[in-house]
């Protein structure tokens, strides 16, 4: 028997490393296409949680499973099994290691955290809307605030339900979110009505959107391609629907872009929650219920 | 040694009342009270089990085919108010009603009257919100955060709407859950039979004194914001509109710094049904006793420590953001001195495998996972991927669905033959087990991938990629619902005409088990004399109490 376990439980720590290390590796793949430097970032994070989480549940669940298979006693024995009431130093273990891996869990994140930082994703600068009357109105010529980067700053504006973006440079106005890739892009996040999140999955980023406040936000993506910008605070009935197309251009498509967007004249946007809400889908349960009316459509070039 | 006769402590007895009929009145008995709360949390857990399948019916196919949004945002709203405040919380309070009394050897609780109040308002409660489905404006529809501005929104421009019916309800079952954690921690504070100190407490008795301790403690903060939210929707102050130098986020604070407790106000006295169980089928003491009991305590010290973990997307400084994760990840330490000791409970021991113990064991197990992708949760960085995502849904679900539920089921296996006097059937039992388990983990496991692939959650159509694991999630929940149906028949039909049950049908330690099944109306002819720690399964004497008072 002793044999036995001692086999089995080399068996099984066989197969917690192989699995947690399998996993570790896979976990980069159950993410969506990485496409902004924070992206590869949370990825290692992300597979160091997995790994260490596979080795906590495949040992805790190991003991469960081992209990279950071979301390099963039949139903005619009524006997009670030996009181054991604890064991001062397993127990002191089993806290102290916890102790341990929270601590290393906390510091690993919190490096990731500060390197994603280094990269410009997350620092939060508060700019009050109303002390700064240059946000009041967007779409002026004369809005850019000459304290922050001269580099490109696009201002996101969040309403009920429609994304747009405004660049203040060549003063375009679009559904579409343009950024060049591999440059560090300053965003700036306003809502005009209720809270609302941007959030880009293939970049890992996300960051509600607060009424009277301008967010400052800022990443680098790094992968050519097209990807979804969903609304990831619920912002009211057609949240679902609040989604914009994020697309990542080389230098020489991003300037074609912009170039070519200055010279369409603005019309107003083609938006779904509005389309939606005047022509409702024939559904079998209907409410009828007051629903807050869509803003008007954004004044897009493009 | 003495002991005390009945007549000392609780005046004559009263004839045991016979009728079903009490089931139905405002009876003073803790009994009474406590079959009444789990009947009547058990009946919301079907409606808000119905509104959930409604959910995962509309999520079958990206686009809307079923219902509308605006009846989609009703539905998981009310779904998600309903499973926390009418059925975890009740089910729980309801559990503590009827056992706590019997653990601790007391005739009654506290304060009877007050008790009895408490829970009268839990239907009234349910009807409101239920009833608010038909006003024009329709049902609150800003999920169960209630987050201001669109919360309050009120496009109707009704002074009557969903969302004033919604708060309402939010501050009536918060004045009825301070009026049951009242009740429960005085009594147990104040009527421990004589013997029974604090370190002779059953864990589950532990577990419901953290469990209420954080109801007083975190509840009236979610009761003043309620309160203010309902004045801006109606009033028109302004505490937290952004428009008028109001502070949304000031709202986030107040919400969270109870309803993250409020997550460990439905999972500690799990926790305690996992701790009498898995002793009582593994015939061996609760390892650790001491050290479990304590960690009650520290989670409920460190739990109110936690809140802003929510709110790491939100307007959140980067300060908060590290200070807050420290504290999350700390709670999974004495969490896991729980875990640890349950495991040692059952090693070497001797298991028996009804249906209890396959409830224990299957919540146990579901929450080790839930416990590692919580840590997971903690961590900044990879909160802010998967923040407001099925990630989390798919976490919470794992917590609130697949151990606490999955706690509560075992609870009233456990406990069925004392409360009823009969046995139920243990085949209809554990298919009930088998079906929930399978359907617990197809409908809420998928989740966490669609959530790390980016699918947000409380969106009534989706992107086409995410189609299969929400088809495999929808017929979890099918599952679910129909796992439903063993239960009820089981439970019914059993109680109806079950086999009569012994009084300790598991031969299991605690003083519910050393009087009659059901218990008499002041559950002790005579008040019990404590002699030892609980848990004495294999010792010499395992009896707890002096065999001279009996």
């Amino acid at each position: 028997m002793q044999i036995f376990n001692a086999l089995l439980l080399t068996i099984w720590v066989g197969i917690t490393i192989f699995t947690s290390h399998i996993l570790g590796q896979q976990a980069y793949d159950w993410l969506p296409t990485a496409a902004a430097a924070e992206a590869e970032l949370v990825g290692h994070l992300f597979s160091f949680l997995v790994t260490l989480g596979t080795i906590v549940f495949l040992g805790v669940g190991g003991m469960i499973a081992y209990s279950i298979l071979f301390y099963r006693t039949a139903a005619s024995d009524r006997s009670d099994a030996p009181p054991i009431r604890g064991n001062s130093t397993l127990e002191i273990v089993w806290t102290v290691i916890p102790i341990l891996l929270v601590i290393w869990i906390a510091s690993y994140s919190y490096d990731i955290y500060q390197r994603m930082d280094t990269l410009g994703s997350l620092p939060l600068a508060h700019l009050h809307l109303l002390e700064s009357p240059a946000y009041a109105e967007m779409g002026s010529q004369d809005s850019q605030p000459s304290d922050t980067q001269p580099s490109e700053q696009i201002e996101v504006l969040a309403k009920q339900w429609a994304w747009s973006f405004h660049y203040p440079s060549q003063n375009i106005t679009s559904t579409e979110l343009h950024l060049p890739v591999n440059q560090s892009v300053h965003l700036v996040l306003q809502s005009e009505d209720v809270l609302h999140g941007f959030f880009v999955p293939n970049f890992r980023i996300k960051q509600d959107i607060i009424p009277n406040q301008a967010i400052a936000f800022q990443f680098t993506p790094n992968r050519v391609g097209q990807y979804p910008l969903y609304d990831s605070q619920f912002s009211g009935t057609y949240f679902a629907l609040m989604q914009a197309t994020v697309y990542v251009d080389t230098p020489k498509q991003y300037a074609q872009w912009l170039a070519q967007a200055a010279t369409q004249p603005p019309v107003p946007a083609v938006n779904s929650a509005n389309s939606e809400h005047a022509q409702p889908p024939s559904l079998p349960v209907r409410s009828h219920w007051h629903t807050v009316s869509p803003a008007p459509p954004p004044l897009v070039n493009q | 040694m003495t002991t005390i006769p009945a007549a000392d402590a609780g005046g004559p007895l009263r004839p045991q009342p016979a009728s079903w009929r009490r089931y139905f009145s405002f009876s003073t008995d803790h009994k009474v009270i406590g079959v009444q709360y789990l009947v009547t949390a058990f009946l919301f857990f079907l409606i808000g089990g119905l509104f959930a399948m409604i959910v995962r019916a509309e999520l079958l196919t990206p686009q809307l085919d079923i219902v509308d949004r605006s009846l989609y945002n009703g539905l998981f709203t009310i779904h998600g108010t309903i499973m926390i405040f009418l059925w975890i919380f009740p089910a729980n309070v309801g559990l503590a009603n009827y056992l706590v009394p019997l653990m601790i050897g007391a005739r009654e609780t506290a304060f009877p009257v007050l008790n009895a109040l408490a829970f009268w308002l839990i239907p009234v409660i349910g009807i409101l919100l239920l009833l608010s489905f038909f006003l024009p404006s329709g049902t609150a529809q800003a999920g169960w955060w209630s987050y201001p501005p669109v919360s309050i929104q009120n496009p109707s421009g009704h002074l009557i709407n969903g969302e004033f019916v919604w708060l309402l309800a939010m501050v009536i079952s918060g004045i009825s859950s301070i009026m049951g954690a009242v009740n429960l921690v005085t009594t147990i504070v104040q009527m421990r039979a004589p013997g029974m100190t604090f370190f002779r407490m059953p864990i589950y008795v532990w577990t419901t004194l953290s469990a209420q301790l954080l109801q007083l403690f975190c509840l009236p903060a979610l009761t003043g914001a309620a309160i203010m939210l309902l004045f801006d929707l109606s009033l028109g102050t302004d505490f937290f509109t952004p428009s008028k130098q109001g502070d949304p986020i000031i709202y986030q604070h107040l919400f969270w710094f109870y309803s993250h407790p409020a997550v460990y106000v439905m999972a500690l006295p799990a926790f305690g049904v996992f701790s009498e169980v898995l002793p009582a089928f593994a015939r061996k003491p609760l390892f650790g006793y001491k050290n479990v009991a304590i960690s009650s305590m520290l989670i409920c010290v460190i739990s109110t420590t936690v809140w802003v973990h929510h709110m790491f997307a939100s307007a959140t400084p980067n300060w908060m953001r590290i200070v807050f994760m420290a504290t999350s990840m700390l709670v999974a330490v004495p969490t896991g001195i729980k875990v640890f000791a349950w495991v040692a409970t059952i090693w070497r021991g001797k298991l028996h495998f009804q249906t209890p113990m396959l409830f224990a064991l299957g919540g146990v197990s579901m929450f080790l996972f839930a416990g590692i992708t919580g840590v997971m949760l903690a961590a900044v960085p990879f909160d802010i991927h998967v923040n407001n995502t099925y990630f989390v849904v798919g976490h919470f679900h794992y917590v609130v669905f697949n151990t606490i539920t999955m706690a509560i089921y075992a609870g009233i296996y456990y406990w069925f033959p004392k409360i009823t006097g009969r046995m139920y059937s243990e085949g209809w039992g554990k298919l009930h087990f088998w079906l929930t388990l399978i359907g617990a983990n197809l409908n809420f496991f998928p989740m966490h991938a669609l959530g790390l692939q980016g699918m947000v959650r409380r969106i009534a159509s989706y992107d086409p990629q995410y189609t299969g694991l929400n088809v495999v999630a929808s017929v979890g929940a099918f599952l679910l619902g129909m796992s439903t149906l063993p239960f009820i028949a089981n439970m019914v039909s059993s109680w109806l005409q079950g086999r009569k049950a012994p009084d300790n049908p598991w031969n299991a330690t605690g003083l519910e088990w050393t009087t009659s099944s059901p218990p008499p109306s002041e559950n002790f002819a005579e008040i019990p004399i404590v002699t030892s720690e609980p848990y004495g399964y294999g010792e010499q004497n395992r009896l707890v109490i002096d065999p001279l008072s009996t």
